[in-house]
């Protein structure tokens, strides 16, 4: 089934977003996302070497199908967000950008003020913006109003595993959103992934699952068949679950 | 500032807390999702020691979970061994008859060149404490020299001033390491008989002065093998928490030195067994998530092999702990023997045999310092 996604333009066949961190060795990596099918892979930008070196990293990425999505991992604030995007864009010669601002290292919560002012200037600048957010519905449409390409709600604590924690938002998000919903972080299960485009997520990004697993290759297989079940199950208006009983002596039949 | 908090509790009774764990606390502990202080102590007693190997088990999967199967290396590089203090079980004690040695900016730039070349990025400036000749003027210069060659700079130097932090931060500066050596105060003064390093309650807040000035990194630890490694460890964890509540945008680590034969110094008077400190790492693990835990030279290879799947997410490697040691003088006294002595290399290798992989680059400092 033709159900591309498209993000500023630009036109994926996967909708399976990946990440780069955490891998044992960077072949592997490259092997679990080939067979991720992904087509876009965020690069923490701290980690690629911009003093002019081949990085490395970067050789196992050098496939036609992936497009590269550098993440402003490490900033702490809007400034720190602007400068990375734009050493991002000249290291990594594109304009998509992750923007992700957490400045409590410890669980690596999004600063919700400062990804806002940071998109504002970002987009005007001409960048193609990623917000990685809370679940909250009212920032969403507040940063689609300043002209994001996406929105990335969290599923729940970024490397938990844990799953679609925030469910009854990202509800509301999907709901509301006039841009692409992209469920970020938390996803720990294939099934996880699944769940989040059976309710009409536009894509998913998983990288911890992925990275950390036995066998990440067969996990990332997993995953691709996973994000498209889920997909497949909501073009085929999933049947709704019920939160009432049929009764077989309804109380209304006096009515008819 | 930590004292007022650190008053409330008295050593002895911190020590007797711990001992009367049982193993019912131990396996409510290993039962949670998140430990909090109470149960770092069951961790860290005797009762804990049979359930070792879960605690290893369990240590692992969340260390994976946050860091990945990815291990951070850094390089100490040594810029000076002159010290005011008087410390009994430091090498660089002042009343220790050893040449000094105080690193020019050329023999900086010469250190620095030989561990670019190993592949460092994050490198970690030790010194003494003499404050005419290495003082925060000498240290800022020396930050200013290293940044363009370095993608990650850290110090372990004397306690400085909240101003002198930022000035240090305004040129690129990421961590502080500052460990209180012993959280026993009367008997801090045993170890620490004459300099600015003999006030304890300097020394202790010096991570609020880092937290205000609002540092990236801050580093604590103990010297293992001073007073009871329990209770100081508790001591840790409680100025841990507490740093974390009050300064949360700022990241913490953890190191484990135990103190290593050095001339002429005491004898530790609290040895921990390497069962142990594997316990007293995976305890710190459980407890909490997102630290990152440190391991030097000063261990052994063995223990260094096998602590990569333990907890471990930040090592050094083919160390010198002698300024001018790894270029210019490779001869000068050490501050302490290292253990393992292979090269970087051979280290990078066992950790990639493991199937894990070596890190050398994990940040990239996004502001304009000032001189660039």
């Amino acid at each position: 089934m033709n159900d591309p996604l498209i993000i500023a333009g630009k036109v994926f066949n996967s909708r399976l977003f990946t990440g780069t961190g955490k891998f044992g060795n960077h072949k592997l990596m490259e092997q679990a996302l080939l067979a991720s099918g992904s087509e876009l892979v965020t690069v923490a930008l701290k980690r690629v070497n911009l003093d002019g070196e081949e990085d490395d990293i970067l050789a196992y990425l050098n496939h036609p199908h992936i497009g590269l999505l550098p993440n402003t991992s490490g900033v702490r604030n809007a400034e720190e967000a602007v400068f990375a995007a734009r050493l991002a864009r000249e290291a990594l010669q594109t304009n998509w950008l992750k923007l992700e601002i957490h400045p409590d290292p410890k669980y690596l919560m999004p600063d919700p003020i400062e990804t806002l002012k940071a998109a504002e200037i970002l987009v005007k600048e001409g960048f193609i913006v990623l917000p990685y957010i809370h679940a909250d519905p009212v920032l969403c449409k507040r940063l689609e109003s300043v002209g994001v390409a996406a929105v990335m709600p969290l599923g729940s604590p970024i490397g938990s595993n844990m799953g679609l924690k925030t469910l009854e938002f990202l509800q509301i998000i999907i709901e509301q959103s006039k841009v692409p919903v992209i469920v970020d972080a938390g996803i720990g299960a294939p099934s996880h992934a699944a769940a989040a485009m059976e309710i009409g997520a536009s894509a998913v990004l998983v990288n911890t699952a992925i990275a950390v697993a036995g066998d990440p290759v067969s996990i990332a297989t997993a995953f691709k068949m996973a994000v498209e079940a889920g997909r497949m199950a909501f073009n085929a208006k999933l049947g709704s679950v019920k939160s009432y009983a049929e009764s077989s002596s309804p109380l209304t039949e006096f009515l008819n | 500032m930590f004292k007022e908090e650190f008053d409330k509790y008295n050593w002895d009774e911190v020590l007797s807390s711990i001992y009367s764990k049982s193993e019912a606390d131990v396996l409510r502990a290993l039962g949670k999702r998140r430990c909090d202080i109470e149960d770092f102590k069951a961790l860290i007693s005797p009762a804990a020691a049979p359930f070792l190997e879960q605690m290893a088990q369990k240590s692992n999967s969340i260390t994976q979970k946050r860091f990945g199967k990815t291990i951070q290396l850094y390089a100490p590089l040594y810029l000076s061994n002159e010290c005011q203090n008087i410390c009994n079980y430091c090498g660089f004690s002042l009343d220790n008859k050893i040449k000094r040695k105080t690193l020019s900016a050329i023999e900086i730039l010469q250190e620095a060149e030989y561990l670019k070349s190993q592949g460092f990025e994050h490198v970690l400036l030790v010194t003494g404490e003499a404050n005419k000749t290495v003082g925060v003027d000498y240290l800022i210069n020396a930050v200013r020299l290293l940044r363009l060659h370095f993608a990650n700079i850290s110090i372990e130097v004397q306690p400085l001033e909240e101003d002198e932090y930022s000035q240090l931060m305004a040129e690129g500066l990421y961590a502080v390491l500052v460990y209180q050596e012993t959280y026993h105060k009367e008997n801090y003064k045993l170890y620490h008989l004459k300099g600015k390093k003999s006030n304890f309650d300097y020394r202790l807040d010096t991570p609020d002065r880092l937290g205000k000035a609002g540092i990236h990194k801050i580093g604590l630890g103990v010297l293992i093998g001073l007073e009871d490694w329990r209770a100081d460890n508790f001591f840790t964890a409680l100025h841990v928490n507490y740093l974390e509540r009050n300064y949360w945008k700022t990241k913490y680590s953890v190191s484990f030195p135990r103190l290593r034969p050095a001339s002429g110094l005491i004898e530790p008077k609290s040895v921990i067994s390497d069962r142990e400190l594997v316990q007293l790492i995976c305890a710190w693990r459980i407890f909490n998530e997102e630290i990152e835990l440190s391991i030097s030279t000063r261990e052994n290879e063995v223990f260094r092999d096998h602590i990569i799947k333990l907890g471990a997410t930040t090592i050094s490697a083919g160390s010198k702990t002698n300024p001018g040691g790894y270029a210019v003088e490779p001869e000068s006294l050490e501050q302490f023997e290292i253990d393992d002595s292979r090269t970087v290399e051979q280290v990078k290798g066992m950790i990639e045999r493991q199937g894990y992989k070596a890190v050398w680059k994990d940040w990239e400092q996004f502001t304009t310092t000032q001189q660039l």
